[in-house]
C-alpha cells in the first residue's frame, strides 16, 4: 500500500488537521514509511495465536449502576469558546 | 407453551409502469439502555435535566479521561438478547467510530463493530389475520449516543448539550426480512413491546429513546425468492438507507415514499445510488443527505482505552433464569389456559401492565374469558372514553375481579352488572357488599319469581290467550316480569317458570 499526496490530504482534512500543500509531500513519505513497518509485521504468522490485548492479565473493570458524576455545568462549560445559557454555542450546523 | 403457527404475509406490492414492484427492508433499530448512570461514566441518563448537568468529563472527551463500563448496560444487552432468542457471544470488544460533530466531543462514537455482544436472533412479528412474519436479526452492539444540538434558538448558533452524549445504546440490526411499511411498523412494534417488558428500553418514541435507520430498496416478484436462496445480495436492488426516524407513523410514509422514487429512477432508465436520506415528514419526502456522504469514512479501530469485554456464561445463565414473561409465552398461557381468542390475548399482552391487570381480575373471579371481556369491552372502553391509563386506573382488578365473580355465581344479571362496574368505578367500594347493601342481587329464589309470574299472568287474562296460540308471545310476560322485579331477576328463571305456566 502506498498514500499518494491526495490520500495524506482526505486523511488531514477527516482528523480536521490544517496541513499545507507543500508539507504533504513530506507527510506522505512519513506515513509510507510506518505502512512499511506494519507490512514488514504482517509477515509474522500470527495463525492460531490470540491478540494480546494486555500485558498483564486484567480483566474489564467495571463500574455498578450508580450516579456518582455530573451536576458540574460550569466546569464542563468552562472551555467552551461560547457558551450561553448552559449551552456550548457553536456556529450553525444544520442537515 | 401453545404452539403458535402462523403463515407468512404476502409482500407489499406497488404496481409500476413497466410492472409490479416489490419492496426490501432491514432496519437498525437504536434504543436506549434503561440505566442510572451512562455506560462509560457516572454521570445520569435522567430525561428533562438542565443542559449539560448530567455530563461526566469523560462525556465531555476532556484529555486523559479513561471510560469504565457500566455493568448494567452490559447486562441489559444481554437481556435484550436473550429476548430475540439471540446467541450470547461471552467476549465481545469495542471500537472507535471517528468522525466529527459538535455533539460528539470525543470525536469519535465508542461502538462494537467487528465483535458485537449479541449475535443471531428472531422475532416473531404478528400482523393480523393469523399471519406472522419472522424477522431474523443479525446482531446487537451496545455504544454511545450522541448529544443534543437545537438549531432554533439562535439565527447563526447551534446550541449543544451533552446530557445525553454516552448513554447507551442498544443498536438492534435485522436482516432485510422486512416486506412492507405496515410490516416494519409492526417490527418496531414488537421490539419495544420485548423490551418494555424486558425493563431494558422504556420505548418512548416521542424522546427519541427509540429511533430507527430504514434501509429499503425495490426489486422485481421472485428476485427476494432468489436472495432467500442464496442470500446473494446481487438479486435485490440498491438500497438507501433513511436516518433516525421515531415515530412509526413516519416510518411507514418514509418507505413507501423511497420505495416510489427509487421506481420512479429505474423506469426512467436510472440507476439508484446508495446514500444516506433523511425523511421530511412536512413534504412528505426524502432527500440526500450530502453531508454524511464526505464523512462516510469512520476509520474504525479497536477503542485502545477498553480491554475486550469478557462475560461467563454462568452470568448469562443467571439473567435467563431471571428474565421474567416475554410477551409471545404469556400470550400462548392466556390462549391454552383460559381459553382466549388469539385476538383477544394480543390485546390483553399488548403492554405488560394490561395483562398484570387481567390476571389480577382472573384471581379474584376465577373465570378467564369473562374476566377477559370485561377488560377489553368495558374497563378498556370507559377508560378510552376518560382518556386514562390503566395505571391510573380508578378500579382495582380486586374490585372488577369482585364485579366479575358476582356475574358468575349468578348474583347479579350481565345488566345490573354494568351498573355496579359504573359505580364501583366512580364511587369505588366493595362490588359484593354495594349488591347486598342497594338490593342489586339478581333473585334466583324460584317462589318469589312464580309469585311475580302469577300476578303478571293473573292481571293480563287476554295476553295469556294469545300467548297460549303463539308461543312466541312468551317474550312480553318474561319482560313484565323484568320490570316489575326492577331487572334482578334472573332471566334464565323466568323464562323457564314462564313457559311452563303458559304450556300449562
Amino acid at each position: 500500500m502506498s498514500i499518494d499526496t491526495e490520500t495524506a490530504r482526505k486523511v488531514a482534512k477527516l482528523a480536521r488537521i490544517r496541513v499545507e500543500d507543500d508539507a504533504l509531500p513530506v507527510l506522505a513519505n512519513e506515513f509510507n514509511a510506518i505502512l512499511g513497518f506494519i507490512e514488514q509485521l504482517n509477515e509474522v504468522d500470527v495463525d492460531g495465536v490470540e491478540p494480546m490485548t494486555s500485558v498483564t492479565p486484567m480483566r474489564l473493570k467495571r463500574r455498578e449502576d450508580v450516579v456518582t458524576d455530573g451536576d458540574q455545568q460550569g466546569a464542563v462549560l468552562t472551555n467552551a469558546p461560547d457558551a450561553r445559557e448552559g449551552f456550548f454555542a457553536v456556529p450553525k450546523v444544520v442537515e | 407453551m401453545l404452539d403458535l403457527t402462523y403463515d407468512a404475509p404476502a409482500p407489499k406490492v406497488i404496481a409500476g409502469a413497466t410492472g409490479d414492484w416489490e419492496l426490501v427492508i432491514g432496519l437498525e433499530v437504536h434504543a436506549q439502555v434503561s440505566s442510572r448512570a451512562k455506560l462509560f461514566s457516572g454521570a445520569s441518563t435522567l430525561f428533562g435535566a438542565e443542559p449539560n448537568s448530567n455530563v461526566a468529563f469523560v462525556d465531555a472527551g476532556m484529555p486523559g479521561m479513561l471510560p469504565v463500563i457500566n455493568e448494567e448496560c452490559v447486562a441489559q444487552a444481554v437481556r435484550t438478547g436473550l429476548g430475540l432468542k439471540a446467541e450470547i457471544n461471552l467476549v465481545s470488544a469495542f471500537d472507535r467510530k471517528n468522525y466529527f460533530y459538535p455533539d460528539l466531543p470525543q470525536g469519535y462514537q465508542i461502538s462494537q463493530l467487528y465483535h458485537p455482544i449479541v449475535g443471531e436472533g428472531e422475532v416473531l412479528v404478528e400482523l393480523g389475520n393469523g399471519t406472522a412474519r419472522v424477522v431474523r436479526i443479525e446482531r446487537i452492539h451496545l455504544e454511545q449516543d450522541a448529544g443534543k444540538s437545537i438549531h432554533d434558538m439562535d439565527p447563526t448558533m447551534s446550541f449543544v448539550d451533552l446530557n445525553r452524549t454516552g448513554v447507551a445504546l442498544m443498536e438492534i440490526v435485522s436482516r432485510p426480512d422486512i416486506r412492507g411499511p405496515e410490516e416494519a411498523a409492526a417490527y418496531v412494534g414488537k421490539l419495544r413491546q420485548i423490551m418494555k417488558y424486558l425493563g431494558t428500553c422504556d420505548g418512548n418514541m416521542q424522546n427519541g429513546n427509540l429511533r430507527a435507520d430504514v434501509n429499503v430498496s425495490v426489486c422485481r416478484p421472485g428476485d427476494y425468492e432468489k436472495y432467500q436462496e442464496t442470500q446473494d445480495f446481487s438479486h435485490l436492488g440498491t438500497r438507501c438507507e433513511i436516518k433516525n426516524m421515531n415515530s412509526m407513523r413516519f416510518i411507514q410514509a418514509a418507505i413507501e415514499v423511497e420505495a416510489r422514487r427509487q421506481i420512479a429512477i429505474i423506469e426512467d432508465g436510472g440507476a439508484v445510488v446508495q446514500e444516506t436520506r433523511l425523511y421530511d415528514a412536512d413534504k412528505n419526502e426524502t432527500r440526500s443527505m450530502r453531508s454524511k456522504e464526505e464523512a462516510h469514512d469512520y476509520r474504525y479501530f479497536p477503542c485502545p482505552d477498553l480491554l475486550p469485554l469478557e462475560i461467563e456464561q454462568a452470568w448469562v445463565d443467571d439473567i435467563a433464569a431471571n428474565l421474567g414473561t416475554l410477551p409471545d409465552d404469556l400470550k400462548g398461557r392466556f390462549i391454552s389456559d383460559y381459553g382466549l381468542s388469539d385476538y383477544d390475548a394480543s390485546v390483553l399482552t399488548a403492554e405488560q401492565e394490561n395483562a398484570v391487570y387481567f390476571e389480577g381480575v382472573v384471581a379474584k373471579s376465577g373465570d378467564g374469558k369473562l374476566a377477559a371481556n370485561w377488560v377489553i369491552n368495558e374497563l378498556f372502553g370507559r377508560l378510552k372514553k376518560d382518556e386514562t391509563e390503566i395505571t391510573d386506573c380508578p378500579i382495582s382488578p380486586d374490585q372488577l375481579g369482585g364485579v366479575v365473580a358476582l356475574i358468575k355465581a349468578g348474583d347479579i344479571s350481565g345488566k345490573i352488572a354494568k351498573d355496579l362496574f359504573e359505580i364501583v368505578y366512580t364511587e369505588g367500594g366493595d362490588p359484593a357488599e354495594i349488591v347486598e347493601a342497594r338490593g342489586m342481587k339478581q333473585v334466583t329464589d324460584t317462589a318469589a319469581i312464580e309469585a311475580e309470574v302469577d300476578k303478571v299472568i293473573a292481571e293480563n287474562p287476554a295476553q295469556v290467550e294469545k300467548a297460549k296460540e303463539n308461543p312466541k308471545l312468551a317474550g312480553w310476560f318474561v319482560g313484565q316480569v323484568m320490570k316489575a322485579t326492577g331487572g334482578k331477576a334472573n332471566p334464565a328463571a323466568v323464562n323457564q317458570i314462564i313457559a311452563k305456566k303458559l304450556g300449562g
